[in-house]
């Protein structure tokens, strides 16, 4: 426990603010760090979890942030990862940073191999491995390639390439969000390990129970602000969560009104497979229904299937899935194989990442609107540019875009408008069930209010919505049902008053 | 082949999930079949024994072998340092014209300003790895894709070698010739071949498990490889410079920390960054290396060639690139192997040799030759699905 151990910190973080261009991703958040101590750090999606434990490995090097950083009492200036590194702080990143096709030997002393006249020292290259895979206790073949391990062992060998460079504090960022029940309990009783030999650690979960389990102190962010510190004795499940979400929620939903119009979608035993990873399963058995003029909301923390399920259901999934899907009412049928068909039966997506997913951006409005709707205008394989230009102008207005005109360049827009032009292109299509993946993600709270009024409407010209968002308040506004997932498993059905952050937040962080 | 931040490795995907039960158990034996090997010497086979059916054995004669390996000296040299190239997840478009500017510039130093050869040959090898590591940094530091800057680079390459030969064609005399048309003399040969089979026998000895047959079977290569040879005229110095190369550059690429470091830009630039390796600094080096490689393959060009042309090297960075990739080097970065580059420039070097030799019409061999590129990638994609 905290207060046991000596009170000077091994490692503490003084008032650090962090801005990105528009953002103030940390306001003055203070952390501290004992000897052999596990200290947890949660938050919701966005809460600057990432960006604390970055600037503290030397990521974002010393000058991008203020604030200050003590190591034993001293105060440190990282100007790399490597500066980190030095001082004994090894990150493990959420994305695993092996090198697939070189040996598990050869990863664990990249950067660092050993070597006389120029040529590497194969025989210390494997001591060097066999010790550091010592230190875990993995036994496997230090020749063989890391793309031939499992996901499990291959988080242990990132581990054991930490450890090997004497690292005293390890900041795991989600370490256990690909891994399976087994594999992640493995993990936790192996920091309990290194704790009882005073190796200390930051744990970055959304899965709480785990965090329960495992930490002497949890730390919770909100907003880029720290809501509190305390010892895991003190706390429970309820209490954190109370904090992770604990803000004002605005009127700021118009919310449909709830009716019960005619089924649009209806989906039964859905299950998607792991792209990288087949056999093991992203979503499992999920069953929903989507009514005439209704918003069911998709929530779940990062990893939990919610962006899987809905580009499934689109067609747009590269890995195998299974299920029936039946959509205004047909009969139920296979999974689309492609987005064609998802969109000639009726559906439209609007990606999470629209820059990437949504939009040409260096086309102009017009030609975006228009982008998936093209074989309309086209008589005998020409482009009919004025009934073009007509319709796109009216989905122009309608969505009240803010811009000087159908031919202005999509990458001078605000975000909010780019959203727009997205909503516009899906309209034209004439869906019956529209997929909202975080639409709102990375724009004001002046469009965000535009965006929710459209869904408003859209839903009252009797859509059917599915909106997937991490922004809980967003989501309770919006929604007249929701469907809580959690790692890869429905854990919930909520309805409108059923649904509270604390409810939904409990089913999200639910074993699944 | 950019350089833009990739996401992260999307090559062959990792095997089914090992089972969850404690401890994780023991992967993979450590000797296995190179499958990947064995198929590109088995459609070599293939090649050669259909090739010595329809030329009635003369493709097989030690004389048309000894012209084969001739044939194939100039794109080894550039697949040698392509290879190491694409590894790290670049590309290089200017191999051809660099070359051939090299090698006239080399064969006009020589000849018509009277350089002695050894400078003659040192200035243009000094050239070339300026030039490669200009191009490098541009690649490196500026963040201009690798396929944009090579492909200015060849452009500028080429024309500056119609300006400085003027479109006229420089032979030099026999002295210069030396390295592209001269052969090792057949004791020297065996000489050579012998030491370099008692190396590969004592590995032989020293190694355990299934592997002393792979260093046998090498052994019994070097003799077999010079007894041909020998039965023409000797080994030629051409192709004893592509050995040398290619076994130094093997050792660079597997035994040096710049090598090994290339494998983990390309395979995973966010974990080689992660590791603290500095990206920059190994993208200029290897392309450098490339321009001292393209030196030396003008210079044997122009002496094989026995003329340095206006025109001359043009295309032979696709067949560089092609023997690489045919050889097992992916454009996706992190996979490729010098050795697999030599084989696959001899697969290339057997198909334009033995359709001329069946007095094929020549528009054929580019046809083919497309055709086995585009196959040869093609089985290398359904087999990664297969194990996927």
């Amino acid at each position: 426990m905290a207060e046991a151990v000596a009170p000077m910190a091994l490692l503490e973080l003084k008032s650090i603010v962090k801005e990105f261009p528009g953002v103030r991703a940390l306001d003055g958040v203070s952390f501290d760090l004992q000897k052999g101590e596990v200290h947890a750090l949660c938050g919701e999606n966005g809460a600057g979890k990432s960006t604390l434990i970055k600037i503290l490995c030397g990521y974002y090097p010393t000058g991008t942030y203020q604030g200050e950083i003590l190591l034993d009492g001293r105060p440190v200036h990282f100007k790399s990862l490597r500066a980190g590194e030095e001082h004994g702080i090894a990150l493990i990143a959420q994305e695993l940073a092996l090198v697939p096709e070189l040996s598990v030997a050869e990863n664990l002393v990249l950067g660092r191999e050993p070597v006389r006249a120029g040529l590497i020292r194969w025989d210390r290259v494997r001591a060097e491995a066999e010790r550091a895979l010592a230190l875990v206790g993995l036994d496997v073949d230090p020749d063989c390639k890391v793309k031939e391990l499992g996901i499990g062992q291959q988080q242990m060998v990132e581990i054991a390439k930490a450890l090997a460079k004497n690292a005293e504090i390890l900041v795991l960022d989600e370490p256990t969000a690909a891994l399976p029940e087994g594999d992640a309990q493995r993990l936790l009783r192996f920091l309990a390990d290194l704790r009882s030999k005073g190796v200390s650690s930051i744990y970055i979960s959304h899965r709480l129970e785990e965090v329960f389990q495992i930490a002497d102190r949890i730390t919770v962010l909100r907003d880029g602000r720290s809501v509190g510190t305390a010892p895991t004795a003190q706390l429970t499940t309820d209490r954190v969560i109370a904090l992770m979400v604990g803000r004002e929620v605005k009127n700021l939903y118009p919310r449909p009104p709830h009716r019960e119009g005619a089924s649009l979608l209806k989906v039964q035993g859905w299950s998607v497979e792991d792209p990288l990873n087949p056999g093991r399963l992203v979503l499992r058995d999920v069953s929903f229904e989507v009514r005439q003029g209704e918003v069911l909301g998709i929530a779940g923390l990062m990893g939990a299937g919610r962006t899987a399920l809905v580009s499934s259901l689109f067609g747009a999934s590269r890995s195998r899935v299974s299920g029936r899907v039946s959509v205004g009412g047909q009969a139920p049928r296979k999974p689309f194989p492609s987005p064609a068909e998802a969109i000639a039966a009726g559906l439209a997506l609007v990606s999470e990442d629209r820059k990437r997913y949504g939009l040409v951006l260096e086309a102009s409005i017009g030609e975006n609107i228009t982008l998936a709707t093209l074989r309309r205008f086209s008589h005998r394989g020409l482009l009919d540019h004025r009934s073009r230009e007509d319709e796109a102008l009216a989905q122009f207005a309608a969505l009240r875009i803010k811009a000087p005109g159908l031919h202005a360049l999509v990458n001078q827009l605000s975000g909010g408008n780019q959203q727009k032009v997205v909503l516009a292109k899906w309209l034209m299509a004439q869906p019956r069930v529209l997929f909202l993946d975080e639409p709102t993600r990375g724009i004001d709270v002046g469009a965000k209010a535009e965006i929710y009024q459209l869904i408003a409407e859209l839903a009252a010209r009797g859509l059917g919505v599915v909106l997937v968002s991490s922004d809980l308040p967003e989501l309770l506004g919006m929604s007249q049902r929701v469907l809580v997932l959690s790692q890869g498993r429905p854990t919930a059905q909520l309805d409108g008053s059923a649904a509270t952050p604390e409810t939904v937040m409990a089913a999200a962080t639910m074993k699944a | 082949m950019d350089l833009q931040p990739l996401p992260s490795e999307p090559s062959a995907p990792p095997p089914p999930e090992q089972v969850a039960a404690a401890p994780p158990p023991a992967v993979g034996p450590r000797f296995r079949i190179p499958w990947r090997a064995l198929t590109m010497v088995g459609a070599l086979l293939v090649i050669w024994i259909v090739f010595s059916i329809t030329t009635d054995g003369t493709f097989l004669r030690p004389r048309n072998l000894s012209l084969l390996v001739r044939q194939m000296a100039v794109t080894s040299i550039l697949a040698i340092g392509m290879v190491l190239v694409i590894v790290a997840g670049q590309i290089d478009l200017s191999v051809g014209a660099l070359a051939g500017l090299l090698g006239a510039v080399s064969a006009m130093a020589f000849t018509n300003h009277g350089w002695p050869l050894s400078a003659s040959f040192a200035a243009v090898l000094v050239l070339g790895a300026i030039l490669g590591c200009v191009q490098g940094a541009l690649v490196a530091w500026l963040r201009i894709p690798p396929f944009i800057v090579t492909l200015g680079g060849m452009l500028v390459f080429q024309g500056a070698l119609l300006g400085v030969t003027g479109g006229v064609s420089t032979s030099p005399p026999r002295a210069f010739l030396y390295v592209g048309q001269a052969y090792v003399p057949t004791l020297l040969g065996w000489i050579g071949a012998g030491l370099v089979a008692a190396a590969f026998l004592a590995r032989a000895v020293r190694s355990r498990g299934a592997s002393p047959w792979k260093w046998i079977g090498f052994a019994g290569l070097a003799v077999g490889f010079t007894a041909v040879m020998n039965a023409y005229e000797g080994i030629p110095v051409p192709v004893l410079l592509v050995l040398v190369l290619a076994a130094f550059f093997a050792g660079v690429a597997h035994h040096t920390r710049f090598g090994r470091h290339l494998y983990a830009i390309g395979g995973n630039r966010e974990a080689a960054f992660y590791s603290g390796i500095d990206i920059e600094r190994h993208i200029v080096g290897v392309f450098t290396l490339m321009g001292l490689m393209c030196g030396a393959a003008g210079i044997v060009l122009t002496a094989r060639v026995g003329s340095a042309t206006s025109d001359a090297g043009r295309m032979m960075e696709l067949d560089a690139i092609a023997a690489a990739v045919i050889g097992g080097t992916s454009l996706l970065g992190g996979v490729g192997t010098v050795w697999g580059a030599l084989l696959g420039a001899l697969v290339m070097a057997s198909l334009d040799n033995g359709m001329s030799l069946m007095n094929t019409e020549s528009f054929w061999q580019p046809v083919i030759k497309g055709a086995i590129l585009v196959a040869a990638v093609a089985v290398d994609m359904i087999g990664r699905r297969g194990r996927a």
